[in-house]
């Protein structure tokens, strides 16, 4: 991998999904993917923006696209699918000169845009491909069944983000699969979790959110795989008030996907920050230690059959 | 259920401003009900969404631009995905919102609360400021307790930052907030 990526971070990578950022960083160098923060950028807008109106939205989106135009690279990539969207459909819909020159004159200067946005997801799953990645593992994910959560907007609507498939995205899984875990047919992958919610209507994240959980656990997941901060947040931090209100007891760790390829790449826990997660997932690894343990002995033991 | 007498209230402006602001034909909508079934915020709106589809058809303004459901879209993109007529709905729902919030109408005061607070944390610092942004809700909301639960989990993790991060640029990002406005009201 030679190209070099302007890379957004978004905001919540500054302070709830540090873990996101950090372990995002620390994959991309493992795998050859070269990252440069697009300099002094700002946020978004997130839903808030587009609520109160779309060039404005696209506005905030664009500055950053214009910063990243500083810089030699051959495209954005952002981990966080709300960053992404905004991108994305601030990119689409400039390609109409009416509304880009809308934005320009909220923005104050032109913007070229003519770089591709794309998820860090998308750009390992195409760029570097499961197979590359499978290559590079050093400690196999093997006896780990998970859960893959998309979240909504990663792949929707699919005329804006085109990638991967919008009902049933695979990108993800096959990651998984390269790793060396069992991928569980979830078929929740893309449902909403209730978003931005839990702050104001937090009865409306524990009834989604929770759905998630039950549903992963009817699969016999061990735990859950996310690429969305928004999704993390309210499956993972929140997983005790949805227990509460669901009367429920999921006991379900929520990782970033990023964080279980650093995992099976040997990286440190310094990079990963597992510790970060409110779900413990100590106890979903001692089983998969074991099970993998259990596996080594059969293999062991037909082999001295065998001989 | 409501009746509705359609010749006495039927508002054609609102029709075309909808259209016009959308990018879609909604005459395209044939009540399929496929954005109704796909959306995981149904049962807690007030009018589904293609009901509210139906009504901005009708031309029922203040019906539309007063309901519930506007703000508890959470643009998830399961009504456009699988529009069989490619309409994009959660577009004409953003739409809505934006002509509800113009017309003085919130009916979830606290979802409003949360994404102002959002964007005047933009405004000031050019990146959101998690806490501040809570804050800024509590302050607007008065629900001071607002996921105080959550302090225990969160505070030993130190996944909360407690300063702001300002940008370099954040003059940039306060003017285009000002010719926003500046637009508006012109």
């Amino acid at each position: 991998m030679s190209a070099t990526y302007a890379y957004y971070p978004g905001c919540s990578g500054l302070g709830t999904s540090a873990e996101y950022d950090r372990s995002t960083r620390a994959i991309c160098k493992a795998l050859g993917v070269g990252l440069v923060d697009i300099p002094d950028w700002s946020c978004c807008g997130s839903t808030p923006a587009h609520t109160v109106d779309h060039v404005l939205s696209c506005a905030l989106s664009a500055r950053n696209i214009a910063q990243a135009e500083t810089l030699d690279v051959a495209g954005i990539v952002t981990p966080c699918p709300s960053c992404l969207t905004n991108l994305k459909t601030a990119s689409h819909r400039m390609r109409d000169d009416a509304f880009k020159g809308k934005v320009e004159s909220l923005l104050g200067h032109p913007v070229e845009n003519r770089l591709p946005v794309m998820s860090v997801l998308q750009l390992l799953a195409e760029a570097i491909g499961p197979d590359r990645v499978a290559g590079k593992v050093v400690r196999p994910l093997t006896g780990l069944r998970l859960a893959p959560y998309y979240g909504c907007i990663m792949n929707r609507p699919p005329e804006v983000m085109e990638f991967d498939d919008c009902e049933n995205p695979v990108a993800m899984d096959r990651l998984m699969a390269a790793l060396g875990a069992e991928v569980a047919p979830f078929a929740l992958k893309v449902e909403c979790c209730g978003a931005s919610f839990g702050v104001a209507r937090r009865d409306v994240v524990m009834k989604l959110s929770g759905k998630l959980l039950d549903a992963a656990e009817d699969v016999g997941a061990h735990a859950m795989v996310t690429a969305c901060p928004l999704c993390q947040m309210n499956l993972d931090l929140r997983q005790g008030q949805i227990n509460a209100a669901n009367n429920a007891r999921h006991d379900m760790p929520v990782f970033y996907y990023t964080q279980l390829i650093g995992k099976a790449l040997g990286l440190g826990d310094e990079s990963l920050m597992l510790d970060k997660l409110v779900v413990s997932p100590a106890r979903v690894f001692h089983t998969m230690e074991e099970a993998q343990r259990a596996a080594f002995q059969r293999a062991e033991s037909q082999g001295a059959s065998v001989a | 259920m409501n009746t509705i007498s359609l010749d006495a209230s039927h508002d054609a402006d609102f029709v075309r401003q909808v259209e016009a602001e959308s990018g879609q034909n909604l005459s395209l909508c044939y009540q399929c009900g496929n954005c109704t079934a796909g959306c995981p915020y149904t049962s807690f709106y007030d009018i589904p969404v293609s009901q509210i589809m139906r009504l901005v058809q009708a031309g029922q303004r203040d019906t539309v631009l007063s309901c519930k459901s506007l703000w508890l879209c959470a643009t998830c993109e399961s009504c456009t995905t699988r529009c069989p007529n490619n309409i994009d709905v959660a577009r004409i729902m953003d739409v809505l919102r934006h002509m509800a919030r113009r017309a003085g109408h919130a009916p979830e005061p606290a979802i409003k609360a949360f994404w102002d607070s959002f964007l005047d944390s933009v405004k000031k610092h050019g990146r959101v400021f998690e806490m501040g942004v809570v804050a800024g809700y509590m302050l607007k909301t008065g629900r001071v307790l607002t996921d105080a639960d959550l302090a225990k989990d969160m505070l030993p993790k130190g996944k909360l930052s407690f300063r702001p991060h300002p940008i370099v640029g954040r003059q940039s990002v306060i003017e285009i907030f000002k010719r926003y406005h500046e637009e508006r009201k012109s």
